[in-house]
């Protein structure tokens, strides 16, 4: 069951949405999130998910695995829905209810922050399932080079990023082992009420840590007999570079946002 | 006598509707008798592990039923931890599961799961230590301090402690040296000679399953090959070999005999049962 | 026919623990390792043959004596890469030894620490992956590998540093017999046709069958070096340090006793076959 959890899942492809530069499609987001929180109306909203839709269709992800990305943030989108549809003061009251009221604004704020919501996480999760996390390790190492200057360790941090993203699968399936085993010897991870079920992770969390810090210390040693010494003078397999097309991606970009923007002043 | 597991057409697919759909397990049936020694061998895919997680419920049957005593043991649903508790299974590196301060406490954590309470659990901690040859002194230690060999042990202890009826033990000796193997072999031959319970060995090894068990199970693709006695699954050594699976080093050398026209049963599995039958051929030479 | 790894009067201590004894692992290790040879080391759990392997490429260093390889003192930390180059290591656990979620970018890692040119990673990973029997599999992610394969590519790993040595640290212990084999195949072949040296550190006799020599280690020392047929006929020798004969051997040894006249040194399975056949015809 652990292993059907999709985080960060990458689908194969060779589409143009695969093709792109990852340090492009990093930057395309960050301009993506900062073109929703300017958005201020329904010409810029539609503007924004028409953007989605057409790099859904060009990446050839099915809606559905979008959508099954919306599901473990289910509660967060329905919660801030509720609080913006009470807690709105606006001119108009549609319904009046004790403290509860639900004013015409507060119905517009929640469709707004509720599809705002859905799009930012819509587009994150299209990055994720078009880059491999290892380009996207890449492409973000690359992005923060310039920060070295201020002695930020980027190169340490992207490694250590990749090999989190390479051990999640290993770490699962050895959740799912521990599991089986504890389970085998009675443990009930089902009944009970909270304390006795946070109580019943014990069994897990102990020997999945131990195991933890082994695969660590083994693969620190590993590392290292391959003559790993940290970034410098490192070389690499794939070199990014940029193509003629990530500036084209760029440059559409930067002005479909710079138009949101616009639009969102005049309250589109 | 009833057989204490009965597996009746048994089928386990992952993945349904996906395009990763496929049997682990297909349409797997036979018998466990009480008391018997069970060898199941097979490689990395063949379904053992499937299978065997089916023998304690940890695993639901897509099809086929698993019958323990007789009854169903997913007739009721909600009483599936009993039916671990008479099962018990000892998956491969078990020492990765320990994790209480104590080896006593944690040999204790089956059988306090199951209610067992003061000097009964106790005698269960004390005699399932006794049994994998844990020693007094060691039962405060921590059990993160004992040797690998040791620890697993202990796990084998956690298990044996709630007393199940039928043991199954997947790859017990993985990764131990030669001592260790030995050594832990004699404690599951001498528990299962002392307490006649059922027990089911599944390995790798050929020689580990040769010497030790009443019946074998052949496994590949995720269905039974052979069934039989070692002697009769030996006999059949030509197809074990073109199944891509191990015989017995014994066994090879009998059938490189049998090729060089000593009159010998290429169906032995042990030196000394090999060693006999060429003493008994040079006997028989002198006479002629 | 030069030296690949010398060592002189070394010794290993592991701390003590908090309340504990230090374990002395190595206790004067005098070994010279030829160039090109296969070597087995055998010995049970805790015998030191594992922390002598780790001291061939400097992963641990002599708490006394000296390692060299190829005439480099492993002490000297100015020599630390160019030893770890020319001696590749692999350990037991496939899953902790791999870096990367791609096959190739796995491979590629340890020339990309040692500062290779892209195009030349390119082609050491592809040469490697051959090497092993790897190179339909080099997008693929590891952890959907078999143990055998997750082994090989670790192989591949270290072949790309184009090393002059490989040091399998029990590197078979946690595989089936057919991933075992595919390793044990993989190695011979690498020893015959690259003449990379072997050291080979396992438990399973039946490993050392095909070996040039077989080291024995028992509580920090070596104390038997020969080629498989003189360490292994050594039966009650072998016996008294936990380990066992290979069933060959063992029933060469019955024979023998009961008045059979048949060598000891026949290994393999038709070798002792042969034997078996011609002393009974002979009978």
């Amino acid at each position: 069951m652990l292993k059907d959890i999709t985080l960060g899942q990458y689908f194969p492809g060779t589409t143009l949405a695969h093709k792109l530069d990852p340090r492009t499609k990093i930057l395309l987001v960050v301009l993506y999130i900062i073109a929703l929180f300017c958005a201020k109306g329904l010409v810029t909203y539609a503007i924004m998910a028409l953007c989605l839709a057409v790099c859904v269709r060009i990446s050839k992800v099915g809606l559905k695995a979008l959508v099954r990305g919306l599901k473990p943030v289910l509660f967060i989108i329905i919660f801030t829905g509720v609080l913006n549809l009470f807690f709105t003061p606006g001119d108009r009251y549609l319904v009046e209810w004790g403290i509860l009221r639900i004013s015409d604004t507060g119905i517009r704020n929640a469709v707004f922050m509720v599809v705002r919501i859905m799009l930012l996480i819509m587009g994150t999760f299209l990055m994720t399932y078009t880059t491999s996390p290892i380009s996207l390790t890449d492409g973000l190492e690359q992005l923060l080079n310039g920060l070295k200057k201020f002695r930020v360790p980027v190169h340490e941090l992207a490694m250590m990023m990749s090999i989190a993203l390479r051990f999640i699968p290993t770490l699962i399936e050895e959740t799912d082992k521990i599991m089986s085993a504890q389970k085998a010897r009675g443990a009930d991870f089902e009944s009970g009420n909270i304390i006795q079920k946070a109580k019943a992770l014990i069994p897990i969390l102990v020997p999945l840590f131990i195991s933890a810090f082994r695969r660590a210390d083994e693969l620190a040693t590993a590392m290292e007999c391959r003559c790993y010494h940290g970034g410098e003078g490192r070389t690499k397999l794939h070199v990014l570079q940029y193509q003629r097309r990530d500036w084209v991606a760029l440059g559409a970009g930067t002005v479909i946002t710079v138009g949101v923007i616009v639009l969102g002043r005049f309250g589109l | 006598m009833e057989p204490i597991l009965q597996i009746k057409n048994l089928t386990h697919t992952y993945g349904i509707g996906t395009p990763f759909q496929r049997s682990a397990v297909e349409d797997m049936s036979f018998d466990v008798r009480e008391g018997e020694f069970l060898g199941i061998i097979g490689h990395t895919g063949s379904g053992k592990s499937t299978l065997i997680q089916h023998l304690n419920g940890l695993l639901k049957p897509t099809d086929g039923q698993v019958l323990l005593g007789g009854k169903d043991i997913w007739a009721e649903p909600k009483k599936i931890r009993d039916v671990r508790f008479r099962v018990g299974l000892v998956f491969q590196y078990p020492e990765y599961q320990l994790f209480e301060e104590t080896v006593y406490k944690d040999i204790a954590f089956g059988p306090t799961n199951q209610g067992k309470t003061g000097d009964e659990l106790d005698r269960c901690v004390r005699e399932a230590a006794r049994l994998v040859g844990i020693r007094d002194d060691q039962m405060d230690k921590s059990p993160f301090e004992l040797s690998g060999g040791q620890k697993r042990r202990v796990a084998l202890a956690g298990v044996l402690a709630m007393e199940p009826e039928v043991l199954i033990l997947d790859e017990p000796t993985a990764g131990l040296d030669p001592a260790g193997r030995e050594n832990l072999m004699a404690n599951i031959r001498d528990y299962h000679r002392n307490k006649h319970k059922t027990i089911i060995l599944v390995s790798h090894s050929m020689d580990e399953i040769a010497q030790n068990v009443d019946r074998i199970l052949v496994l590949k693709g995720a269905r039974i090959l052979m069934s039989g006695a070692p002697a009769e699954v030996f006999a059949r050594a030509d197809e074990l070999i073109t199944a891509g699976l191990d015989v017995p080093q014994v066994t090879r050398v009998a059938m490189a005999l049998k090729a060089r026209g000593v009159d010998i049963d290429p169906a032995v599995y042990t030196v000394e049962a090999l060693e006999r039958e060429l003493l008994a051929l040079r006997k028989g030479g002198a006479v002629c | 026919m030069s030296t690949m790894i010398e060592t002189k009067e070394l010794r290993f201590t592991y701390p003590a623990d908090e309340g504990g004894q230090p374990v002395y692992a190595l206790r004067g290790v005098d070994l010279e390792i030829e160039k090109g040879s296969f070597v087995v080391v055998l010995g049970h759990n805790g015998s030191g043959k594992s922390t002598l392997a780790k001291t061939f490429n400097a992963v641990l260093l002599p708490a006394g004596g000296k390692v060299y390889v190829e005439g480099m003192d492993t002490l000297d930390e100015s020599l630390l890469l160019a030893i770890r180059q020319r001696v590749g290591m692999v350990f037991q656990n496939p899953d902790n030894q791999i870096v990367a979620n791609v096959v190739e970018e796995d491979v590629a890692f340890a020339p990309e620490n040692l500062g290779v040119p892209t195009e030349e990673i390119r082609r050491k990973v592809d040469d490697a992956l051959a090497a092993v029997g790897m190179s339909e599999f080099v997008t693929h992610a590891p952890h959907l590998l078999s143990g055998g394969q997750k082994q090989r590519i670790a192989i591949a790993g270290v072949i790309a540093m184009e090393p002059d040595c490989i040091v399998l640290d029990e590197a078979t212990a946690m595989l089936d017999p057919i991933g075992r084999q595919e390793v044990l195949s993989t190695v011979h072949r690498l020893n015959k046709e690259k003449g990379i040296t072997v050291i080979l550190i396992t438990h399973h006799m039946n490993e050392a069958e095909e070996a040039d020599r077989v080291v024995v280690m028992d509580d920090g020392r070596v104390v038997m070096d020969g080629t498989p047929k003189e360490v292994f006929t050594q039966v009650e020798d072998l016996r008294a340090i936990g380990l066992t004969t290979p069933d060959t051997v063992d029933l060469l040894d019955r024979l023998r006793k009961d008045g059979l006249d048949v060598p000891l040194d026949a290994l393999t399975v038709e070798e002792c076959a042969d034997a078996i056949a011609r002393a009974l015809a002979e009978n």
